[in-house]
């Protein structure tokens, strides 16, 4: 479902992604892990064609992110760092704009945006304003964009940060149900996060991919823990410290 | 055709929903009012004069060329003012805020985001127009004006208006900052408004490309009655450069 091949990503001398490499099949939840900077936003944002890439390449869906990138738009949802909301719009209304935008036939909309609204836990919400929900709610509702017209592929960039601990569970089973028909990638810099929601993970570090492995192959011999503060390179044990601590 | 028309349909929603539309239509419909009241009241008094002036030999007041012409040219004025007011936002509020990133990443193409974008200012640029014409009607019903130029007035001014708009909505594409983006446009119209003045101290070529450029005299054709094409032409160009330079702009944004 996602091919990543030899990925980079430059802006100016600066070398956000390096070389980066990985697969998602179908099915399958895919935690993209990493420290803080990097690079699983730039990665995240070249796979859902909002940066075209400095080399290589990747398809998703089976299609080129640069060459078929209209295709590819048309089978992704994607739920930015920051979701994505019109303030001055009901959740209703916004939910209605994104379906029309992303091809939701119009017999099946209003009944397309009642199963997002049910399935991401809005629907009390659904006549209020984006500007006046708190946080968890903006998330729940940017979650619901990017599902409306069932997508083939979810990308997620830090779906459960700045939640509190029981709209990150509600969020996390969430993705588990959507695992089950999307293939879904999630960036997250909590490492139990990937241990509780995904059946693949990738990790990376300063731009580079330095693991790829399926999480069942994993806990037989190592923790995850132990896997990943390996895998970072020395001068980032403190960074990676920080990420096994915080999700503890 | 349905994203346009989704894009467009979301954008009026935020012109009316925040209270921007309604204080620059109520502001464009006060200002009119007070300069039509102001040209009608220096008819009034050129008309108590009218025996003097015949004696004189001087041309007679007339309803046309004191009133509609004076407002219609005011209105211009106003307009260098207030279109950006209405374009500043419209794109940069969606670079700012990410919605930007839902918009590319979206199956709509730059061109769609683009005219739905420029399809809402047109419609609230045609309700603000349409309602200051109130002003030319009640010329129309209370006196004897020509009306052809009238009609043929208000067109012109409409398109040097979707002229301006275009232009500044080019503007905001350009940036993610309102401010920027409104004083910036702001600054080009006001410049395009003045632009025949070198054309006093021209002359040849020159001197005739300084006015033909000049959206004063371009609008002047049109409130005399005289729809030619080089003035059409003129304000289809304005529209279609800022619709261009948008479409570059956003195109730009994506492949960076």
């Amino acid at each position: 479902m996602i091919e990543v091949r030899n990925l980079c990503k430059s802006y100016g001398d600066y070398k956000a992604v390096i070389d980066v490499s990985f697969t998602a099949a179908k099915g399958q939840i895919v935690g993209f892990l990493g420290p803080n900077g990097a690079g699983k936003t730039t990665t995240i944002r070249m796979l859902s064609t909002f940066l075209p890439p400095t080399s290589g390449s990747a398809t998703v869906a089976g299609f080129d992110i640069v060459a078929q990138s209209d295709e590819v738009r048309r089978r992704i949802g994607y739920l930015p760092e920051n979701p994505p909301l019109y303030g001055e719009m009901t959740v209703e209304e916004y939910l209605r704009f994104v379906g029309d935008i992303k091809g939701v036939p119009r017999a099946s909309l209003r009944s397309r945006i009642s199963e997002v609204l049910e399935r991401c836990f809005i629907v009390d919400v659904r006549r209020k304003l984006c500007q006046h929900l708190s946080r968890g709610y903006r998330q729940r509702v940017g979650l619901a964009q990017a599902i409306i017209h069932e997508p083939e592929v979810i990308i997620l960039d830090e779906p459960t940060s700045g939640l509190d601990p029981r709209q990150i569970i509600e969020i996390r089973q969430l993705i588990k149900s959507l695992g089950r028909d999307h293939t879904v990638l999630l960036s997250t810099h909590i490492l139990p996060e990937v241990s509780m929601v995904c059946n693949k993970v990738v990790i990376i570090s300063r731009g580079r991919v330095v693991m790829e492995s399926l999480l069942s192959e994993l806990s037989r011999d190592k923790s995850l823990e132990q896997v990943f503060l390996e895998s970072v390179s020395r001068e980032e044990v403190v960074d990676a410290a920080a990420c096994v601590n915080q999700g503890a | 055709m349905r994203n346009i028309l989704a894009i467009c349909k979301r954008e009026l929603l935020s012109f009316f929903v925040s209270p921007i539309a309604y204080f620059v239509i109520t502001g464009f419909t006060l200002l009119v009012g007070f300069f039509f009241f102001n040209y009608f009241s220096l008819f009034l008094r050129m008309y108590q004069m009218a025996p003097y002036l015949q004696m004189r030999g001087m041309p007679m007041p007339n309803l046309n060329q004191t009133i509609i012409e004076g407002v219609y040219q005011t209105m211009l004025v106003i307009l260098v003012f207030l279109v950006p007011l209405l374009t500043m936002r419209i794109v940069a509020e969606d670079k700012r805020r990410g919605t930007f990133e839902l918009l590319l990443t979206s199956p709509v193409s730059v061109s769609e985001i683009v005219l739905g974008k420029y399809l809402s200012l047109a419609v609230v640029i045609f309700v603000m127009l349409a309602i200051t014409f109130i002003f030319p009607l009640l010329l129309i019903v209370y006196g004897t004006p020509e009306v052809p130029p009238i009609l043929s007035g208000f067109v012109g001014v409409l398109l040097c208006t979707l002229g301006f708009a275009s232009i500044g909505m080019a503007v905001s594409s350009f940036t993610e900052n309102q401010i920027v983006a409104g004083v910036s446009s702001m600054v080009t119209l006001l410049l395009l408004y003045v632009i025949q003045a070198p054309a006093e101290s021209l002359d040849g070529t020159a001197a005739a490309v300084f006015r033909y450029l000049s959206p004063v005299d371009q609008v002047q054709d049109f409130v005399r009655g005289v729809v030619t094409l080089k003035s059409t032409v003129y304000f289809l160009s304005m529209i279609v450069l800022g619709l261009f330079l948008s479409q570059r702009a956003l195109d730009a944004l994506r492949w960076r």
